[in-house]
């Protein structure tokens, strides 16, 4: 008697948004069963892998990271060559910079940076912001009006400058709005109802639930994905079928298993494997959990969730 | 699964005789059912349908011990699909591949790295508990049985990987009072090889060519009486593995299909031979839905540090806080005469905290409090973490005796306490740090010591 599983396949579906323009435009979302449970039901857009470099340039960049920009001498330069890494699927340019608590560049000297990389790359575009939510709403409003036509995605509105990267990302300019919630299903839920109330349309919007490094509380990363698939699928909460997109670079480059040199931490080898591994592991988790897109920096982690998810899909 | 009162009264002899206590059959039934009474209490019920009746009440996935001692694993047991449900019980092992196909320098290698990797994370030891001595035909036979015994004086949890029966045999002899895992049932094997397993007591690992495959084959050892086994989610590809670990899973918890009910085994050392970032990948794959054992080719460090973290994470009880021990840690390189800076317990806290504190370079001295495992808002909302608490604590850890310094740095969110603690703890200069972690690292910058 062969096995017989029930079918975990849900009437609901995950949206379906289009990222960028062209031939190397991306589509994520659309799926109507759980991460990669492709004997419930076929999963037509395979989650996407993005690759991230900062305003910040080279000097930026991890030491061990630097080398696979050998012979950039700007961000543009940059910009070229990461979109040519094996398996990145988009790029995603941070302007952390920006942070009034931090180098406070202006947004005029970031905003052309974010000119030079789009005219530099064809690849599907994302713009980070600097987290500071003042700075953002100016930073990312340009942002969107610079790039109108590319169809890029703008991360992310908060709920604390929503309407101004709402109003400006998605409706003057028509690009993806990123919607930005600190790791809690209600707050997710309640930023979406604000920015469909503003008039966003709601398939135009792709969340980003909140993220954490393995390890440094990611059992609520882990428990809000699954909150939310849930709502999406099972009790089809049309608020909460955005696709999920997760910046994981921006955490695991900094935790101390990623930092800690090897002067510091002898008996935990090679600063880079730790690095490289902190961010894999991190990635395939939040895949796992339900994450339509992942944002990393290393172009090996690059290279091998593209792998983990052609193997899945 | 709770029992239905109608169904066990279906299999009650409907006598009525009223000697359990109960005026009808249907009552008692009822009692049972709610767990009111026990079943033995009806002298007519035969064994037959006691037996049935235990069977539907029995946990859905079964709770499998391997090893022994201070070495003893619990794997399974499971009782939800996702961990905000319920706490997920049993953690993934973790185990590293060694075989008879490898020249003896590699084995020898391999053997002495294993233990290298050994440390503690709030709390927690971390290690890889078992030991995969996967027999390949090609090669020795003498030569796997030295490196069981080898494996074996690792103090780790040995997992036989043979489909060999005689092999298997000698293998399990050398080890079975260290209650070691047989993985080498198969299709065609599985009569020889189950009878090899129930002798020596040990769990027996069941692969199938597809899923029907092995399906059907643990459905028949089942039927020889053996119900300790693990399920090993195969080799053909990642999908497939994936699809097994998941739909087992599934079907187990979900649908009550014991056949499901057992623990995984999943192979990333073949899965993604060869390639230690993609079974970097596989191990935190699978910790994340339904891996149970997972075989690596290696554990080092760089995979180890992140992977231990997210399961640490991901198995813990989703009502209770994860905490830190309250006490002093020095960071940067900190001394005596170093500022110190206090927060709470909160292990998120901590690790938010810490980070950005390492990152400012700034040698202090960390004060964690006893708050309760809770936030610095909640605990100071709860009176767990106030003027009184921290004075209290500063004079039951003899913080003044231990540190020199005399500056002392508290969270942004709980600013309102710097006159408290003035008035407290005289001598002491109150800094008040920004709201958010974030902010630290300027703000220790910045700051004048």
């Amino acid at each position: 008697m062969p096995f017989t599983a029930k079918s975990g396949k849900f009437n609901a579906k995950i949206n379906t948004v289009v990222v960028g323009t062209g031939d190397k435009a991306i589509t994520i979302g659309g799926e109507n069963v759980l991460p990669f449970y492709t004997f419930d039901d076929a999963i037509e857009n395979a989650p996407k892998v993005g690759i991230e470099i900062t305003d910040g340039g080279l000097a930026a960049e991890p030491e061990c990271i630097q080398k696979f920009y050998e012979g950039c001498t700007t961000v543009a330069d940059m910009a070229k060559k990461a979109a040519t890494f094996e398996g990145v699927d988009f790029l995603s340019i941070r302007l952390e910079g920006g942070d009034p608590n931090g180098e406070n560049k202006s947004t005029e000297e970031l905003i052309q940076l974010v000119q030079e990389v789009a005219d530099a790359v064809d690849v599907p575009l994302v713009v980070c912001g600097c987290k500071n939510v003042e700075k953002d709403a100016e930073l990312l409003d340009k942002a969107a009006s610079v790039l109108a036509g590319r169809n890029a995605m703008i991360l992310a509105a908060k709920e604390e400058n929503y309407k101004t990267i709402g109003a400006s990302a998605g409706l003057a300019y028509k690009q993806i709005v990123g919607a930005e919630s600190a790791v809690d299903i209600n707050l997710a839920k309640q930023l979406n109802v604000l920015l469909t109330q503003l008039g966003v349309d709601g398939k135009s919007v792709v969340m980003n639930v909140g993220s954490a490094a393995a390890g440094y509380g990611f059992e609520y990363v882990v428990s809000t994905m699954d909150r939310v698939k849930a709502a999406a699928l099972q009790q089809g909460d049309a608020t909460l079928q955005m696709p999920i997109i997760t910046p994981v670079a921006s955490e695991t480059w900094s935790v101390k298993e990623a930092i800690s040199t090897e002067e510091d931490s002898p008996e935990w080898g090679s600063q880079e494997e730790r690095g490289i591994d902190m961010e894999i592991e991190t990635a395939a988790a939040v895949l796992a959990s339900g994450s339509n897109a992942v944002i990393l920096r290393h172009p090996e982690s690059v290279k091998t969730i593209k792998n983990l998810i052609s193997a899945l899909v | 699964m709770a029992l239905k009162g109608l169904d066990i009264f279906k299999l009650s002899p409907k006598k009525n005789c009223k000697e359990c206590g109960s005026p009808t059959c249907m009552a008692f039934s009822m009692k049972v059912a709610q767990g009111a009474v026990s079943i033995d209490a009806c002298p007519y019920f035969s064994e037959d349908a006691k037996a049935q009746l235990n069977e539907a009440t029995a946990p859905p996935m079964k709770t499998i011990k391997v090893g022994t001692g201070d070495h003893e694993f619990a794997l399974g047991g499971e009782t939800v699909l996702f961990r905000h449900e319920k706490t997920f019980v049993s953690k993934t092992r973790y185990a590293v591949a060694i075989s008879n196909a490898m020249d003896d320098a590699a084995v020898e290698a391999k053997l002495a790295e294993i233990p290298k990797v050994d440390y503690d994370r709030i709390g927690e030891r971390m290690f890889a508990e078992m030991v995969y001595v996967d027999y390949s035909a090609d090669a020795d036979k003498d030569k796997y049985l030295d490196i069981v015994k080898k494996a074996a004086g690792l103090s780790r949890v040995v997992v036989l990987g043979c489909e060999d029966v005689d092999v298997a045999k000698e293998a399990v002899e050398l080890v079975k009072a260290d209650k070691p895992i047989l993985n080498g049932a198969n299709a065609s094997n599985y009569e020889a090889m189950n009878a090899v397993a129930t002798a020596a007591g040990v769990t027996l690992g069941v692969k199938g060519a597809d899923i029907n495959e092995l399906y059907d084959t643990v459905a028949a050892i089942e039927k020889l009486g053996n119900k300790n086994l693990v399920i090993d989610c195969g080799t053909n590809s990642i999908k497939e593995a994936y699809a097994i670990a998941v739909q087992f899973r599934k079907a187990a918890i979900k649908d009550s299909n014991r056949t499901c009910g057992y623990p995984s085994i999943v192979r990333a050392d073949v899965l993604a031979k060869g390639d230690a970032h993609l079974q970097a990948a596989l191990l935190s794959l699978f910790t994340m839905k339904y891996g149970s054992i997972i075989v690596t080719e290696q554990m080092t460090y760089a995979e180890a540090l992140p992977l231990y973290g997210l399961r640490q994470n991901v198995f813990t009880d989703p009502q209770k806080p994860m905490k830190v021990e309250p006490g002093i840690y020095p960071l940067n390189g900190a001394d005596e005469n170093s500022i110190c800076v206090t927060t709470v317990d909160f292990a998120l806290t901590y690790f938010v905290v810490t980070a950005e504190l390492e990152r400012s370079g700034v040698p202090m001295n960390l004060i964690i409090n006893d708050a309760g495992g809770l936030s610095v808002l909640t605990s100071w909302a709860a009176g767990k973490f106030s003027s009184g608490s921290i004075a209290k604590f500063f004079e039951e850890q003899k913080i003044e005796e231990k540190i020199k310094s005399r500056k002392l740095v508290i969270p942004g969110k709980v600013a309102v306490l710097k006159g408290e603690l003035e008035a407290k703890l005289p001598g002491w200069e109150i800094i008040i740090a920004p709201r958010e972690a974030v902010q630290l690292v300027k703000f220790f910058k910045e700051l004048d010591l």
